[in-house]
């Protein structure tokens, strides 16, 4: 079905489906690039961020309550968990971070299943931002096109908190060389907590955002977790503009090349990762010799 | 860091939870005293897989795998109640297993039955590995399961090699007794080929010939074959299919396939996708406007998409195994209804309904051999007597070792039509099986040796 009508409508969902996928990559680049911690946990992050989005909703009917309620929620449990438990693996091996995360992943999502049950839950859109819109070249779901519009928003909020202030000046200086930030007297630690924090909020805001585009199960974070860490690798591990570009890149792979052949959309998103790693192996945007 | 890396670390989480179920089931499974009555059938016959290991004592284990995690968990916990409940009722010689296996009084064969359960999370590896450790540690005289014809496929491989039954959960896919039958496995629920030539013709007459159909098609055997054996029904009648959206199982996102479906100029939209796939492709077309251009059907119905679809399954044409309102035609059904809504609170859909019958049956056969040496188990069924089900009389094919039986076509009712509110369907039809089946090598079933 390769036509043009179709061809510019996939174009554009490859953007809408971009960038979702750059807002909660961007979360979890953040924290790796600051913490050099690789937080398997982001994806529950994600759905943790829908359900306490979806328990918001149920109980004062606001979307706008249920976005600010899921995003504090997680940073707040991003931030009790550094406090809790990550910083003590800051020194130890990559292994037993991936595996403290991992295993942390899998108790939020097992407690979700176990408040919730596997069925899936319904967070509707705002009445204003429900039903269809014409763009001339396509018919495409009016909160489909606001979610593009308000992951922009977050993400020029994220941009200006790290190009634009003193904190996300001292994140950029961390993720270049944090031994040379931490002997200049900066109590890196303090900051670490606040990255863990935005980071987790990322993915938590991402979560109650997609929440009415996907219908919210325990295992919504599982696959698209496997996504953002493409995202990462395509844009280059711990680079914000990466993330962004990564994830247009890869949400127009899936779209491209369901035109063509729908089996291998996501075959050819790890196709475009192996590419990357074997001709640029620090991403597109990363520095070489980050971690 | 390459997302490779992430795979090993995911089947951690099965391997601990089945574990630990598989730890709960050996405590109670292996520290039972043998029972000196039953050894005489071990000199009856040679030993093969776990026999006569496994039922030298006064109770035999089940090992059962089922989705409780992933796309299929909410049909896997629904198959796994069926399970529970057979298990219950043939334990305490409970009416309703009487009537199915009337040789039953408690127990199979005297022996009380006891269990493991393993989440397969509807993946092949994790449901061989956790029944391989069900076969060699406690001895399962049989294995049972399911919710995904890829899972099926494979316990059919090992039940097979290791010579133990296996009595399929869920599977729609043509290969389960088709090119990858077994001598020891049995599936009782209908499948592509049953489901499509049941419901082609009912979206025949209401829809008419010569229509354009758009897919929804999950990327493995049950996918497949599911569309294909629609996609041939519906040829004779003049349908082409414009698009065949093929996504890969749990895929996080249905946009690009649905604009290409929107633009593909399809009368009606064949979602084949299953569990929380099915929910979400048939949410997200709503969204994309696409079921306000086109007719849905769900030829191979999932349970529980009414509910959790929020009305979307209004006036949809799906063909299923089981719909709870056929109670009033069949006693067996009601009987059956009443005691799981007894003990689960809900109105039990067609995964329960096919692991309680897919059970009871096999106790019948074990009762019929009158031993548990899997050979003379298997030659019961292949006897394909008649024997009582919740929709009637059905019989299971020797050649195949599919299961005859009718298949329900349904509709959704509108919302103001439910008299309650589990009553998401009316039942259309129900097609009796025999005319459904293809013949019985049409799909290269080979089952293999008995020993």
């Amino acid at each position: 079905m390769i036509n043009w009508p179709n061809f510019v409508s996939q174009l554009f969902n490859g953007l809408a489906l971009g960038a979702l996928l750059a807002l909660i990559s961007s979360g979890l680049t953040i924290i790796y690039g600051t913490l050099g911690v690789l937080n398997l946990a982001h994806g529950a992050m994600f759905m943790i961020g829908g359900y306490a989005g979806y328990l918001t909703y149920s109980y004062t009917g606001s979307f706008v309550l249920a976005v600010i309620g899921g995003s504090l929620f997680v940073m707040l449990l991003g931030i009790a968990m550094e406090r809790i438990i990550i910083r003590h693996f800051y020194h130890r091996p990559h292994e037993d971070q991936l595996l403290v995360t991992f295993g942390l992943g899998i108790c939020f999502v097992e407690i979700i299943r176990l408040a919730f049950g596997s069925q899936s839950q319904m967070v509707p859109p705002p009445a204003m931002l429900q039903g269809i819109t014409s763009l001339g070249f396509l018919f495409y779901p009016t909160y489909r096109l606001a979610v593009v519009g308000i992951v922009a928003v977050a993400l020029g909020g994220l941009f200006l908190v790290l190009y634009r202030t003193r904190l996300g000046m001292i994140v950029r200086a961390g993720i270049e060389d944090s031994v040379m930030v931490d002997s200049l007297g900066i109590n890196v630690y303090r900051v670490f907590m606040i990255v863990f924090g935005i980071g987790a909020m990322a993915a938590g805001f991402a979560g109650i955002v997609n929440a009415p585009v996907v219908s919210l199960t325990p295992g919504v974070g599982d696959d698209i977790l496997v996504q953002t860490f493409v995202v990462v690798v395509i844009g280059g591990v711990g680079s914000f503009p990466g993330a962004i570009l990564g994830g247009l890149i890869a949400g127009e792979i899936i779209s491209i090349t369901s035109m063509f052949n729908p089996g291998y959309a996501y075959v050819m998103l790890f196709v475009a990762m192996t590419l990357v790693l074997v001709l640029r192996p620090h991403g597109l945007l990363g520095t070489q010799g980050r971690e | 860091m390459s997302t490779k890396d992430l795979r090993p670390g995911r089947s951690l989480n099965v391997s601990r939870r089945t574990l630990l179920q598989a730890g709960a089931g050996l405590i109670g499974g292996s520290v039972l005293p043998a029972s000196m009555s039953s050894s005489a059938w071990a000199e009856d016959h040679a030993a093969i897989g776990t026999y006569p290991a496994g039922s030298s004592g006064s109770s035999v284990f089940i090992g059962i795998s089922v989705p409780r995690t992933g796309t299929y968990a909410v049909q896997g916990e629904d198959e796994l109640k069926g399970y529970q409940l057979a298990i219950e009722h043939i334990n305490s010689g409970h009416d309703l297993i009487k009537k199915i296996s009337p040789k039953t009084s408690k127990g199979v064969l005297g022996k009380e039955l006891k269990f493991g359960v393993a989440d397969s999370a509807a993946k092949p590896n994790e449901a061989v590995q956790a029944q391989q450790r069900f076969i060699s540690e406690n001895k399962a005289v049989m294995i049972t399961g399911g919710t995904s014809s890829a899972v099926a496929v494979a316990l059919n491989k090992l039940a097979q090699r290791e010579k133990v039954i296996f009595v399929c959960g869920i599977s729609g896919s043509n290969d389960t007794t088709g090119k990858d039958c077994v001598r020891y496995g049995f599936r009782q629920n209908f499948f592509g080929q049953t489901a499509a030539a049941a419901i082609a013709p009912v979206m025949i007459k209401e829809f008419g010939k010569n229509k354009k159909a758009a897919y929804l098609t999950p990327d493995y055997t049950y996918g497949h074959t599911v569309t294909k054996s629609m996609q041939d029904f519906l040829a004779q009648a003049g349908w082409t299919t414009v698009t065949n959206q093929v996504s890969p199982l749990g895929a996080p996102d249905y946009s690009s396939y649905l604009l290409n479906v929107a633009n593909s100029g399809a009368d009606v939209l064949i979602n084949v996708n299953w569990g929380h796939d099915a929910v979400l492709s048939t949410q997200q077309a709503k969204q994309f406007g696409v079921l306000d251009k086109m007719k849905l059907v769900v030829p191979y119905q999932v349970p529980f998409i009414a509910r959790e679809t929020g009305g979307l399954m209004q006036g949809v044409y799906a063909a299923t195994d089981y719909w709870w309102t056929i109670e009033d035609k069949y006693p067996l059904a009601k009987m059956f209804n009443e005691a799981f809504e007894k003990k689960y609170g809900y109105k039990p859909e067609w995964g329960a309904e096919n692991a309680y019958v897919s059970f009871a049956h096999w106790a019948r056969m074990v009762e019929a051999a009158g031993s548990f040496y899997p050979p003379d188990v298997i030659k019961a069924y292949e006897k394909g007597e008649t024997v009582p089900s919740l929709v009637g009389d059905v019989h299971y094919r020797a050649e195949d070792h599919q299961a005859v039986r009718p298949v329900i076509i349904v509709r959704g009712k509108l919302e103001k039509e439910m008299k309650n509110k589990e009553d998401y369907y009316d039942v259309v039809e129900i097609v009796p099986g025999e005319g459904l089946m293809q013949k019985p090598d049409a799909f290269g079933c080979h089952p293999g040796d008995y020993t």
